[in-house]
């Protein structure tokens, strides 16, 4: 995926849309994320002064959403399962292996609704049923 | 012409739905056979995914759980013409799995083109909105009453009762908040309906804002669900071009619209206070009740608050009459409750039955027992706050009050399965770590108890001190439970709990390993 690198203006451009959207902020950093990959820091205060809120309130919602992120996302994200249902499958034992190979890619995650076909890993935005480490070395190769 | 139909669930398509579709597009192309492929949702029978589909006559021929590597196969038994495979099924609609659940809400689920509203319309589609544009609005929401349906985001609260409050507010703005942060471990029937049925849960939407006069509604949708998020977009612009949405629904002087809103990794926005700050664009912490949500709840105006199967059950209700729902299910669960098979099962997916059905029908006769093969050790009912069942109480009915009389909860009707590999004590610490993770932070027994629970638990498993630890942990249970303002902190003791007294043995074991 390709990201548009940081601006004012492009910042600006993507929050001009939503000017008028009921409790903007949250969409505000959603859309800024798509745009730019991450949340860069200056989006904050552009945010901030865009809708007419303050700083902290921007701040607090970005620190307190998982998906959110203020630093460029790694070449690949391996997310892995590792709620109930994935782990009654043996989700625990698959992250350990894919971590031994691409550590740093792999993250926990909390349910993808694929529960009946666990465990489910989601890779670069693709999601994997009945995941193993050859379906998901198969998806990065 | 052909039809075959190929699910573009996602989760069909996360075992390879998407390229057995472009393998058999292929083929025929080749052999110069005219087939029109049509993705439908899934039928609910995960287990046989990829189930393709083909037309034949007045039936479907179903074929699953379909591999790349048959496709060759499948055309070579001629399968565009009902041949005979070794991944046959026969007639879709005759499959024991299928046939004998008691399919309502979710009756096109799998069966439509999901974007199709002709095919909506003409599976029974519009006609619950458009009886109750012919109807008074206490009539309406009479017949919700009536109906008996209840809360299916997990709290089982009557929705006849909320909407009747939203109504009796009198405010210039009301809201319908669809909460599709299906965040529970093992629940997936809010995205299949999406996914495969959109326009239900829009017709429902739009009945709820005909009966209680509100004019905007917002779906909350995870992020984890993209293809839901994608469908339910195209299926709002359909719904609008067609006129069940906008200015002056199906002809109506009825004004409604939606918006979706997208959820952005927080397990606690799927509680409904939570749920209302994000929409608000604000950090998802709960909220105190009173004031209801159905008075001061979205932008401080009346908003209903339902749980998608809610609001995707109300068509059929007012299609077919509340009598007719209110006749399955047992006591005061009535009508249909869309349970889901997860985990290591063998025969996954949605069931949808009347309440009462025992746990051991739903796991063993549909679910065809474990995955792996392996005897059942335990089930998870209701997600990552619910209960921990032990085979001896798989003879539970699964309804609101027998589950709640026996230790447990519905909630959101999912139904994990754990073979004899778990250890419960893993997983009650588990729980807390989770609750660690997901509290919004409002609440000390929930932010720090999660905390303190998941190293207490810790110290029992290291044989550190157990008898002390273990009275600790049910000590921090009980100011949890009574000290937290929602589900998060208040629930998280029940699958710690229910580990503990269903399972000692987990716990106890190392008490004597370490001595």
């Amino acid at each position: 995926m390709t990201f548009t690198s940081w601006s004012k203006e492009a910042a600006l451009a993507v929050l001009e849309p939503i000017r008028d959207e009921p409790g903007p902020v949250l969409v505000a950093l959603q859309n800024i994320q798509n745009e730019f990959g991450f949340v860069p820091p200056d989006a904050v205060s552009v945010i901030a002064e865009f809708f007419n809120v303050s700083r902290a309130d921007v701040h607090g919602v970005l620190t307190f959403y998982h998906d959110l992120r203020t630093s460029p996302p790694l070449a690949n994200q391996i997310q892995i399962c590792v709620a109930e249902a994935c782990q009654a499958v043996g989700s625990r034992d698959l992250e350990e292996k894919i971590k031994a190979i691409h550590g740093d890619q792999v993250s926990d995650a909390f349910c993808f609704g694929n529960c009946a076909l666990g465990p489910a890993v989601m890779v670069n935005g693709k999601l994997i049923g009945r995941a193993t480490a050859e379906k998901i070395l198969q998806v990065l190769a | 012409m052909i039809n075959v139909y190929i699910p573009g669930d996602s989760a069909a398509v996360s075992v390879g739905a998407d390229e057995i579709a472009q393998e058999i597009i292929h083929r025929a192309e080749l052999a110069s056979l005219d087939i029109k492929i049509i993705r439908n949702g899934t039928r609910g029978a995960l287990w046989l995914e990829p189930l393709v589909e083909i037309e034949v006559g007045s039936v479907r021929i179903g074929y699953g759980p379909v591999q790349l590597a048959d496709v060759p196969s499948l055309f070579d038994s001629d399968f565009l013409h009902g041949g005979e495979h070794k991944l046959g099924i026969g007639v879709v609609d005759q499959l024991a799995w299928l046939a004998d659940q008691d399919r309502i809400t979710y009756k096109r689920v799998g069966i439509i083109d999901p974007l199709s509203m002709s095919d909506y319309e003409s599976h029974g589609g519009l006609a619950g909105i458009r009886r109750a544009l012919s109807m008074d609005q206490d009539v309406i929401i009479a017949e919700v009453t009536e109906s008996g349906l209840r809360g299916r985001g997990g709290a089982g609260f009557p929705a006849g009762i909320k909407w009747k409050t939203v109504y009796d507010t009198a405010s210039d703005t009301k809201y319908i908040c669809c909460n599709a942060d299906e965040g529970d471990s093992g629940t997936f029937a809010d995205r299949i309906l999406m996914e495969a049925d959109p326009f239900t849960l829009i017709e429902g939407m739009a009945i709820a804002a005909v009966a209680v006069s509100a004019t905007l509604g917002f779906i909350y949708i995870r992020s984890e669900y993209p293809t839901a998020i994608k469908q339910m977009e195209s299926a709002i612009g359909i719904a609008r071009e067609y006129g069940l949405l906008g200015q002056s629904i199906l002809g109506s002087h009825r004004t409604f619209d939606i918006k979706i809103r997208i959820g952005a990794g927080s397990y606690v926005c799927g509680e409904e206070t939570a749920m209302l700050e994000s929409i608000e664009g604000k950090r998802g912490v709960v909220r105190s009740k009173p004031p209801l949500p159905a008075i001061t709840g979205l932008f401080g105006k009346p908003t209903v608050i339902n749980n998608v199967l809610t609001l995707a059950s109300v068509p059929a209700i007012l299609a077919d009459g509340a009598g007719s729902y209110k006749a399955r299910g047992v006591g005061r669960s009535l009508g249909t409750q869309i349970f889901q098979l997860a985990g290591n099962i063998k025969k996954g997916g949605i069931v949808e039955t009347g309440f009462g059905i025992t746990l051991d029908q739903l796991i063993n006769n549909y679910g065809g027992g474990t995955l792996t093969g392996n005897p059942i050790k335990a089930v998870q009912i209701g997600g990552p706050l619910g209960a921990y069942f032990s085979p001896k109480n798989f003879d539970v009915s699964m309804d609101y009050e027998s589950l709640i009389a026996a230790g447990g909860m519905l909630g959101h009707g999912g139904v994990v399965v754990f073979d004899t590999a778990v250890d419960l004590a893993v997983q009650a610490r588990f729980a807390m770590e989770f609750c660690a993770i997901e509290s919004c932070g409002k609440c000390t027994p929930c932010r720090l108890g999660s905390t303190r629970g998941a190293e207490t638990i810790q110290k029992i498993i290291d044989g550190n001190n157990p008898d002390f630890n273990k009275r600790l942990l049910l000590d921090l249970c009980e100011v949890m439970t009574d000290g937290s303002l929602c589900a998060m902190g208040g629930l998280t003791p029940m699958p710690v709990k229910s580990a503990l007294a269903n399972f000692p043995e987990d716990f106890d074991q190392r008490v004597e390993a370490a001595k």
